[in-house]
């Protein structure tokens, strides 16, 4: 029983040998580094150094820029007209001898992508501007 | 190998015969970074096509450490100024080296970066880019072969390994006293102002006999 005890206590004993050496471990050659730049090489920060990289040119406004998601859009059209005419050529070549799984597989398939047909539509993405 | 440095001394040199390698710190820290000099990736003319070459199969710059190009200069400790620095450009490529971490070397590569080359009457091309930055090796040719930009990276890292981290002698990167930006200069109007920085560059006095060889007056 005693045996046990010191068993448990052993296993998390180990626990927080390998706790311990996983801060150090890390933190030794990042302190080093630091001691290193400190005493031999100072950082030397500037104008230029601090600002944003532009390949050379002074970078022209904020670098937080916002991307617009409205080329999901095209996405979702591309999949309707394009990729669906693609998948559609193969069954339209064996359309006589297709069982009815693979008929009921792609009237699933066309199902799906018609209700992105009917939301594009209802949203007034086909209207020509 | 520098020649003041601890490998140089008799009797360091006696124990290195027999198997026992004694080396400094600094020795140790110069061997490493100059066998990992990552250049800058850039290329402004037809001497980049050369720098390519290097770094390649037959040439492999990477015998020497440096074939990892970066694409920025935050990663990166050698400029090489590879081909025609246009007066457009010049500002671009001091302001990339601003933004080059110190310890920053800079080869100029091939006539143009050194001088203007063949192009250095034209309305718009810089006359060698040691007028606005600190260039450490220039390795002449048009373009130089990439043997010799292999030389020149040797060269450098000649340079490298005697440089003193103390010291009134230490070199720049471990100086906090010094700068390691230079001013950017700007383009207007189809030129550059100022010039040239004064301070670390000056027009080269013109011999009496030759001065009216001499057709550029603008230097």
């Amino acid at each position: 029983m005693e045996a046990n005890v010191m068993n448990t206590s052993s296993t998390y004993l180990f626990l927080a040998i390998f706790l311990a050496v996983a801060v150090v471990f890390p933190l030794v050659p990042i302190g080093l580094a630091k001691l290193w730049s400190h005493t031999f090489t100072p950082a030397k920060p500037g104008h230029d150094k601090q600002s944003s990289y532009e390949c050379g040119v002074v970078p022209v406004g904020s670098t937080r820029i916002q991307f617009k998601s409205q080329y999901y859009l095209y996405g979702i059209i591309f999949l309707i007209f394009d990729v669906e005419a693609v998948f559609l050529i193969p069954v339209a070549v064996a359309f006589l001898h297709l069982p009815l799984g693979a008929v009921l597989a792609v009237a699933v398939f066309i199902l799906l992508l018609l209700e992105g047909l009917a939301w594009a539509w209802a949203k007034g993405v086909l209207k020509w501007q | 190998m520098a020649i003041n440095s601890i490998e140089a001394q008799p009797d360091v040199q006696a124990l290195s015969q027999q198997g026992v390698h004694v080396t400094s710190l600094e020795s140790l820290y110069n061997w490493g970074r100059s066998n990992s000099l990552w250049p800058l990736q850039f290329g402004l003319a037809c001497c980049a096509i050369e720098m390519i070459a290097a770094t390649m199969a037959r040439h492999d710059m990477a015998r020497f450490g440096a074939e990892v190009f970066r694409p920025s200069p935050r990663q990166a400790d050698l400029m090489i100024v590879a081909g025609t620095v246009t007066k457009k450009m010049a500002p671009m490529v001091v302001r990339l080296y601003n933004q080059m971490p110190e310890p920053k070397y800079v080869i100029a590569m091939g006539a143009c970066a050194i001088s203007g080359g063949p192009f250095r009457d034209g309305y718009n091309v810089l006359k060698g880019i040691d007028r606005y930055i600190p260039v450490d090796v220039f390795i002449p040719g048009c373009p130089p072969r990439p043997e010799a930009m292999l030389d020149g990276v040797i060269q450098l890292q000649e340079k490298i390994r005697g440089q003193k981290l103390t010291g009134p002698h230490r070199a720049r990167h471990a100086d906090k006293s010094v700068r390691g930006d230079y001013p950017v200069p700007e383009y207007a109007g189809g030129d550059l102002s100022p010039p040239y920085n004064p301070e670390i560059w000056s027009p080269p006095p013109v011999p009496e006999s030759s001065a009216e060889d001499e057709s550029d007056s603008e230097t």
